[in-house]
C-alpha cells in the first residue's frame, strides 16, 4: 500500500508530463487528480492502521541505491506514526489542491505541465517523509526544492516569477549546504546514515567533542545545528525567510500546497524525525527556540502592513512555522507536528480561499482594491472566516489546540530555560499580531466599500453572460482589461476543497488533540518521536498558571477588537497610524529591510566578484593573453605584411631583383671561399 | 687599334640589362615602357648568347638566340594584347593606377 501511495503521484507525473500534449489538458487533470485522490484515501487508511491502530512501523527496502565503503544506502519506505501524519497531510492537501486547480487554472494553456509539476512535487514530498535514511531524505528535500522552483516560475513569461523562482532556489541552497554538512558530520560520527542505526549510536556520543573551525565544539550540537540550518532554509525561518513571500509569484494553489501546507513544513518534520539527535543537543534546541521565536514575531509584524492578500498569508505561514520550531525547541516535538497538522488545514484553506477571492476579482491581489465582497462571494467569505478563526486560535477550532498548546509548552519550559521564556513572550505577542492581521485581511477584503464595486455593477449589465467563462489572460498583470467585471463565486471544483479543508480547520484540533499531545500520546506515536528521559514538557504544560493559559486567547480577542476598530468601526485609522509612525510603517512595509540588507551584503558583492572574474580575470587575463591576444598579434603581423603588398608591378620587380642579387651574391661569395 | 673582344660585348649586354631593369623599377609613367624594358633585357641576354657562341665556336648559342627572339616576339604580342584589354576595362595604362594586387 505504501508503494502505491508513494509512486502513484510519480505515475501521474510521468503520464501528464510525458504525454500531456497528446492526451490533452482534461485527461491530464483527470489522471493526476484521481491518482492523488486514491493516494489520499490510502494515506488515511495507513494513518488509521499505523497511528490509531496497532500496526507497528515498518520500513520495506526497495533496493540498494549505493554502497561506497562503509556507506550503504538503501531505498526504503519507512512508515511510522510520524510518516503517517505527514502522508495524511501531504496527500489530503495535495489531492484537494489538484481538484481546486482544475477550477483555478481552467484558462491556462499549460495545464498538463502544471499538473505534472504538482504530482512531481507530491512524489518528492512523499519520498522525503517516507525516507529511512538521511540521504533519501535529502533526495526528497531537493526534489521538493526543484518542484517548488518549477512551480514558482510556472508563469515563466513573467520576469518577477523567474526572479522569485531563482531566489527561492538560491536561498534554499544556503540551507541545503548546512543540511549536507550535517549529514556528513552524522556519518562521520556514527558511520551510518540509516535512521535506526544513527539513533542507536547517538546516546553513546553524548559529550563527544569535535574540532571545527578551530573550536572544540560538542559534536552532536554541531550536527544538530547544521541540520537545523537546512530546516531553516526549507521552512523559511529568520535570516533565510526572504524567499517565501516572493514565492507568492507562483499560482495560488501552489502557494497553498507547497508554501503553506507541505514543503515549508519539511523542516519541522525533519527536526521531529531527528528528535533523537536534537534531544542530546540542548544548545541546538535553544537555538531552534530562539530562531522560531524571532521568526514568529518578525513575520507577524511584517504581516501587519502588507497589502497583497497572498503576502499577508505568506508572512502568516512564516510566523506559524516559527511557532512550530518554538514547540520543537522546548522539546514538545509532538506539539510542533500537531501544529503542522492543523496548520496545513487552515492555512491551505486560507490560501485557497484567497485564491478564490483573487479568482473572483479577476486576478486582483491588492487588498486595497477589494472590499465589500461578502455579498458577492458569500461561500468564500464563510470559508475564509473559518480559516481565520482557526488560525487565530478561536476556542475549539484547530488552531486553538495546537497553537495555544505551543504557547503553554513554551511557558512551562520557560521555568527552566530563559530561551523558552523568550519563545513564550514572542509567541504570545505574535498571537495578538496574528489575530490583528488575519482579521485585517478579512475586513479589508469582505467588509467596507469598494469604489470599483459600484462601477462594476453598472458595467456588468453590458455583458452579463461572459462573466464566468471569460477567457482572460492568466498572468496577474493582465487584469486591467477585465477589472470592470463583477466579482463572481468560484466554480464547484474550487469550493469543494474549501469545504473539506474547513471541516479539517474546525475539527482536526478537537479530534486529534488527545492523540498528538494528550493522554493517548504513547499509543499514538509508538516511539516515532523520541523524547529524553527528563523531557516532561507535555505534563508540565498542564500545570502552568491559569493566566498563562488564557494569555493567547486574550491576545486573540485583543487583536480582533483592534482590527475591528481600525478597519470596520472607524475606517481610516490605519492610514492615520501609518502617518503617525512613518518610520515604523516603512520599516515594516519593507520587511525590516531584509531584502535590501541581503542585496547589499550578498547580492551586490556576488555581482561585483562575478564582474571582477568576468571582466578582469577571464576577459583581461585569460582571453587577453590567450586566444584574443594571439589572434590580435597574428592580425598585427598580417597588417604589416599587407603593407608590403602595394600592388605596383615595379615594386615586385625590385623585390625580385634584390632577391636575385642576394642569391647571386651568396653563391659568388661561397664560390670565392 | 682596339680589337672588339668578348668583354666588350658582355659589357654592352650588361649595360643594356641594367637599363632594362632600371626601366622597370624607376618607370612611373607607362606600362608600355615596362614591356619595352622587358624586350631590352631579352635583347641583352640574346647578345650574351651570340657573343659566347662566337667566342666558344658553338652554334647552339646562336640557335638559342633565334628561339629567344621568337619567344620575345610572341611575348610582346601577348603583352600588348593584354594591355589593350586592360585599357578597355580600366581606361588607363598608367603604372600608378595598376595596383589591383594591393592587399
Amino acid at each position: 500500500m505504501i508503494y502505491a501511495i508513494v509512486f502513484l503521484p510519480l505515475v501521474g507525473f510521468l503520464i501528464a508530463g510525458a504525454f500531456g500534449p497528446w492526451i490533452g489538458a482534461r485527461a491530464s487533470e483527470f489522471v493526476t487528480t484521481s491518482l492523488l485522490m486514491i493516494c489520499a484515501v490510502l494515506s488515511w487508511i495507513v494513518f488509521f492502521n499505523v497511528a490509531l491502530g496497532h500496526d507497528h512501523g515498518y520500513a520495506p527496502i526497495i533496493g540498494n541505491w549505493m554502497t561506497v565503503g562503509a556507506l550503504k544506502i538503501n531505498w526504503a519506505l519507512r512508515v511510522d506514526t510520524l510518516t503517517a501524519v505527514m502522508l495524511v497531510v501531504v496527500n489530503t492537501v495535495s489531492s484537494l489542491v489538484h481538484l481546486y486547480s482544475i477550477g483555478y487554472m481552467h484558462e491556462d494553456p499549460d495545464r498538463p505541465r502544471f499538473f505534472a509539476y504538482l504530482s512531481l512535487f507530491t512524489f518528492a514530498m512523499l519520498m522525503l517523509v517516507t525516507a529511512d535514511n538521511l540521504v533519501q531524505m535529502f533526495f526528497g528535500w531537493e526534489g521538493v526544492g526543484l518542484a517548488s522552483y518549477l512551480l514558482i516560475g510556472f508563469w515563466y513569461q513573467k520576469p518577477s516569477a523567474n526572479a522569485a523562482a531563482i531566489k527561492a532556489f538560491v536561498v534554499n541552497r544556503v540551507g541545503d549546504f548546512g543540511f549536507a554538512l550535517g549529514i556528513f558530520l552524522v556519518f562521520q560520527l556514527t558511520k551510518s546514515l540509516t535512521f535506526d542505526e544513527v539513533f542507536a549510536a547517538v546516546p553513546g556520543l553524548e559529550g563527544e567533542k569535535i574540532l571545527a573551525f578551530g573550536l572544540n565544539v560538542d559534536a552532536l550540537t554541531l550536527a544538530a545545528f547544521l541540520l537545523f540550518i537546512g530546516a531553516m532554509g526549507k521552512s523559511a525561518q529568520f535570516f533565510l525567510h526572504t524567499w517565501l513571500p516572493d514565492a507568492m509569484e507562483g499560482p495560488t494553489p501552489v502557494s497553498a500546497l507547497i508554501h503553506a501546507a507541505t514543503m515549508v513544513t519539511a523542516g519541522v518534520f525533519m527536526v521531529a524525525r531527528l528528535s533523537p539527535i536534537f534531544e542530546y543537543a540542548p544548545a541546538a534546541l535553544a537555538f531552534v527556540t530562539i530562531i522560531g521565536a524571532v521568526t514568529a514575531f518578525f513575520a507577524a509584524t511584517v504581516g501587519l502592513v502588507q497589502n497583497d492578500i497572498k503576502r499577508v498569508i505568506a508572512y502568516s505561514t512564516c510566523s506559524q512555522l516559527g511557532y512550530m520550531f518554538v514547540a520543537e525547541g522546548v522539546g514538545a516535538y509532538s506539539l510542533g507536528i500537531f501544529h503542522l497538522f492543523t496548520h496545513a488545514f487552515f492555512k491551505a484553506l486560507l490560501f485557497l480561499g484567497a485564491g478564490s477571492v483573487i479568482h473572483a476579482m479577476h486576478h486582483e491581489q491588492d487588498m486595497r482594491n477589494m472590499g465589500g465582497l461578502r455579498k458577492d462571494i458569500p461561500f468564500t467569505f464563510a470559508m475564509m472566516t473559518i480559516g481565520t478563526l482557526a488560525l487565530t486560535g478561536f476556542p475549539y477550532t484547530a488552531g486553538y489546540f495546537s497553537k495555544d498548546g505551543i504557547i503553554e509548552a513554551a511557558f512551562a519550559a520557560g521555568e527552566h530555560h530563559t530561551t523558552a521564556m523568550i519563545g513564550f513572550i514572542s509567541t504570545v505577542v505574535a498571537a495578538g499580531l496574528t489575530s490583528y492581521y488575519s482579521w485585517r485581511l478579512v475586513f479589508m477584503t469582505f467588509f467596507g466599500h469598494r469604489h470599483a464595486h459600484e462601477v462594476a455593477v453598472n458595467h456588468s449589465h453590458d455583458e452579463p453572460a461572459t462573466k464566468d467563462d471569460h477567457a482572460h489572460s492568466h498572468d496577474d498583470h493582465g487584469h486591467d482589461d477585465h477589472g470592470h467585471h463583477a466579482p463572481h463565486e468560484s466554480p464547484l471544483t474550487m469550493l469543494i476543497p474549501l469545504a473539506v479543508l474547513a471541516v479539517g480547520a474546525l475539527g482536526a484540533g478537537y479530534v486529534f488533540e488527545p492523540d498528538f499531545a494528550g493522554h493517548a500520546y504513547a499509543e499514538f506515536w509508538k516511539g516515532a518521536i523520541f523524547t529524553g528521559e527528563h523531557n516532561e514538557i507535555l505534563h508540565e504544560m498542564h500545570a502552568i498558571p491559569a493566566w498563562a493559559g488564557y494569555a493567547p486567547t486574550a491576545m486573540m480577542v485583543l487583536g480582533f477588537l483592534v482590527s475591528l476598530y481600525v478597519y470596520v468601526l472607524k475606517p481610516g485609522t490605519a492610514q492615520a497610524l501609518a502617518r503617525a509612525f512613518p518610520r515604523l510603517y516603512r520599516f515594516l512595509l519593507n520587511k525590516w529591510y531584509f531584502d535590501e540588507l541581503y542585496d547589499f551584503l550578498f547580492v551586490r558583492p556576488a555581482f561585483a566578484i562575478g564582474r571582477l572574474f568576468w571582466k578582469g580575470v577571464d576577459g583581461a587575463i585569460i582571453d587577453g593573453l590567450g586566444p584574443d591576444g594571439v589572434a590580435a598579434r597574428v592580425a598585427d603581423g598580417a597588417r604589416f605584411a599587407v603593407r608590403l603588398e602595394t600592388g605596383y608591378v615595379y615594386h615586385y620587380a625590385f623585390a625580385m631583383l634584390i632577391g636575385v642579387a642576394a642569391v647571386a651574391t651568396y653563391f659568388i661569395a661561397g664560390g670565392l671561399r | 687599334m682596339l680589337t672588339i673582344g668578348l668583354t666588350h660585348y658582355l659589357v654592352v649586354a650588361a649595360i643594356l640589362f641594367t637599363l632594362g631593369i632600371a626601366g622597370i623599377i624607376l618607370n612611373r609613367k607607362n606600362i608600355i615602357v615596362i614591356l619595352m624594358s622587358v624586350e631590352l633585357i631579352l635583347l641583352s641576354v640574346n647578345l650574351n648568347f651570340v657573343a659566347f657562341s662566337q667566342s666558344l665556336s658553338d652554334l647552339t648559342g646562336q640557335v638559342f638566340a633565334l628561339f629567344v627572339l621568337t619567344v620575345a616576339a610572341a611575348e610582346a604580342a601577348i603583352g600588348l594584347a593584354i594591355l589593350v584589354a586592360f585599357y578597355r576595362n580600366r581606361g588607363t595604362i598608367a603604372v600608378e593606377d595598376i595596383n589591383s594586387l594591393k592587399g
